[in-house]
């Protein structure tokens, strides 16, 4: 195909993003304003943005990858990234927003009351937030070079310019309508194309004999470990959801409990709209490209169809659409990730020696290098396997620190920390052995590969036993008040707020108000 | 303004005002000081609301979550076609999302049923 079209839909694509965060920048000010829009955000436009920053490279191009290669099993990454929402809606949504915190580590040190548990959970907020970044550099690397011919490198560091760019100028006001302009493109990107090619199906039966009635593939459970691997799957995507960093970051956009719960229904079914068009890729990936299951080019699939299925204009035409969504789904989760990362290290680290704004784009800055330079140098990576990796340790830490930090008294400082050490060191080690082939094989294999079934309630065991044997901190009945009662009763909440503390650090040089004592 | 005996004023009040019966602390007073009153009303909301959380999981957990045993006890569920679609994929491919977002509807109109109930009871004295 002409790399003409794919050059004009990404340099497009790119161009909108970057006008509209510019726009932004007009609008937002303060520090406030920064990370969290102010919360002048209505529902609507948050649960689009929300799940435009949620839709990222392995929604667009990697669930139909691996639907075309896998079959029926894969079917259960989108249902779990949806089903995550609901369990976040259940137990997260609305206290999460009353808790008035910015970031998981501001969580931690409110309802723990403990710098240690803060700068843990600041740690590994870096460390989800990375790893989630890294295949969506490459997902654009890939896509551009399929676009363009290109080499992988220059889509890489596009998205790492196009991203810095929108950050460094608008902060989160600006992301905010970034996310839900991309959301809207993502879903027409998605639509068009896959109408035309069913249409085109369906008037051209092509045979497809020995490729859709394969029982390995249409059948699930297929492969051996298949209970155990599709029910660690589930865990992890049901679980790790609420403690992905750049979706808590975006609660704070609702203006109560209430709507966070409300805009957390319309992102049910935003998602659940999407989910449903990656999978018709996959099915018809199988009939019309059923080469690339062999040559090991699944992630390609979505865009390869339409010219493979209705070639010359039409086929380029389309092509440039799908590539513009997919270039969509980098910038939108990228920027996210950045966002949530240099919020949490400007924070944490700069904020004793930086002004916040200043602070703020600097970190977005380094967190955004870094993770090019770390792609650039570790090509080769299985997107899929990133992104669960993301998933797995996000379920194994903070859902445990959020689940029982809001619903039970008795977690401590101690029991938070211990159960987030234990739990990420354990998810973190089983799948680097993973992503660098050294693995056992077998039963322990399987474990290894998918480890949340495993991770998740030893990571629940752990905090549960250590805040058992120690006390609770001492201001957790207002906590509770704060995190459980609707904001428009005119009840006592605790002394502690993020805005405030902001204020406060650039003044007094790191006076906390909820510290524990050195 | 002239004071005349016959039309001046007279305070009329309850004969048992000021008799013993103090005014009893309002509900929030009592969770701001977090007396045991107060503590019990915010138990209370908490646990309605876990309560609440854990019948969705629940609910989650026996359906959704029992599709994979579905499969594994029963082979020919992994077989069985409706409309010419297979039905793993019916469920997973497209029945699934309706239902999530129903799920989530209903979650949310109970909960927020759970809290008017709790601020009318704080509102009421």
């Amino acid at each position: 195909m002409t790399p003409l079209a794919g050059i004009v839909a990404v340099v497009a694509v790119s161009a909108v993003t970057i006008g509209i965060g510019a726009f932004g920048l007009r609008i937002s000010r303060t520090t406030g304003d920064f990370y969290v829009a102010s919360r002048t955000v209505g529902p609507v436009a948050n649960a689009s943005a929300i799940s435009g920053e949620y839709l990222s490279a392995a929604s667009f191009l990697g669930v139909a990858g691996l639907v075309l290669t896998r079959g029926a099993d894969s079917l259960w990454y989108p249902v779990g990234w949806t089903a995550g929402y609901l369990v976040l809606l259940v137990f997260v949504a609305a206290p999460l927003r009353r808790s008035g915190a910015y970031t998981l580590p501001d969580f931690a040190q409110l309802r723990v009351e403990s710098r240690r548990a803060r700068s843990v959970s600041s740690v590994l907020v870096v460390l989800i937030g990375v790893v989630y970044l890294v295949p969506q550099f490459q997902g654009a690397g890939l896509t551009l070079r399929s676009l363009t011919g290109a080499p992988p490198w220059v889509g890489e560091v596009t998205v790492a310019v196009v991203v810095l760019l929108i950050v460094a100028s608008g902060g989160m006001r600006s992301i905010t309508l970034v996310q839900a302009f991309q959301y809207w493109l993502k879903l027409v990107a998605l639509l068009v194309p896959a109408c035309f090619l069913l249409v085109t199906w369906q008037r051209h039966r092509v045979p497809a004999a020995g490729r859709l009635d394969v029982a390995d593939w249409v059948e699930p459970l297929g492969g051996p470990h298949g209970l155990y691997l599709t029910y660690s799957l589930i865990l992890a995507t049901f679980l790790g959801t609420m403690g992905l960093p750049h979706v808590v970051v975006r609660f704070y956009t609702n203006r109560d409990g209430r709507s966070a719960r409300r805009t957390t229904v319309a992102v049910l079914g935003l998602l659940s709209c999407f989910y449903l068009l990656p999978p018709v890729y996959g099915v018809l990936g199988r009939v019309y490209a059923f080469d690339l299951v062999r040559s090991g080019g699944g992630d390609s699939v979505v865009l390869e169809l339409p010219s493979r299925v209705l070639g010359g204009s039409t086929g380029d035409l389309l092509t440039a659409v799908l590539g513009a969504g997919a270039f969509a789904a980098f910038l939108s989760t990228s920027s996210g990730l950045v966002v949530s990362i240099g919020g949490v290290v400007s924070q944490d680290l700069l904020s004793r020696r930086m002004e916040g704004v200043t602070a703020f784009r600097a970190a977005s800055a380094a967190g955004a290098l870094a993770t090019l330079g770390l792609t650039l140098a570790s090509s080769g990576l299985a997107v899929a396997h990133a992104v669960e990796l993301a998933f797995t340790v996000a379920a194994s830490t903070f859902c445990p620190l959020l689940l029982l930090g809001i619903w039970w008294r008795r977690l401590t400082a101690a029991g938070a920390v211990a159960g987030l050490v234990v739990g990420g060191g354990l998810s973190t080690t089983a799948v680097l052995l993973t992503m660098f082939g050294a693995g056992p094989s077998g039963a322990p294999g399987a474990v290894v590969a998918q480890p949340a079934l495993v991770t998740v309630p030893l990571a629940f065991l752990v905090m549960v036993t250590v805040s058992l044997a120690t006390s609770p901190p001492p201001q957790v009945s207002r906590t509770m008040v704060r995190l459980h009662a609707p904001e428009h009763l005119a009840l006592d909440r605790g002394s502690y707020h993020p805005e405030r503390r902001h204020e406060l650090h650039r003044e007094h040089h790191g006076g906390e108000p909820a510290d524990e004592p050195a | 303004m002239t004071e005349s005996g016959s039309a001046r004023r007279v305070r009329v009040s309850s004969p048992r005002a000021g008799t013993g019966r103090r005014r009893r602390p309002s509900v929030s007073s009592e969770i701001d000081a977090q007396t045991e009153l107060g503590e019990v009303y915010v138990r209370s909301l908490v646990r309605t609301q876990l309560r609440l959380a854990v019948e969705v999981t629940l609910a989650l957990a026996g359906t959704l979550g029992l599709l994979p045993v579905l499969f594994a006890v029963v082979p020919a569920s992994r077989t069985l076609r409706v409309a010419g679609v297979p039905l793993p994929w019916l469920l997973l491919g497209v029945v699934v999302y309706p239902f999530l977002v129903g799920l989530g509807w209903l979650y949310v109109r109970r909960a927020e049923r759970n809290e008017r109930a709790f601020s009318e009871l704080v509102d009421r004295r």
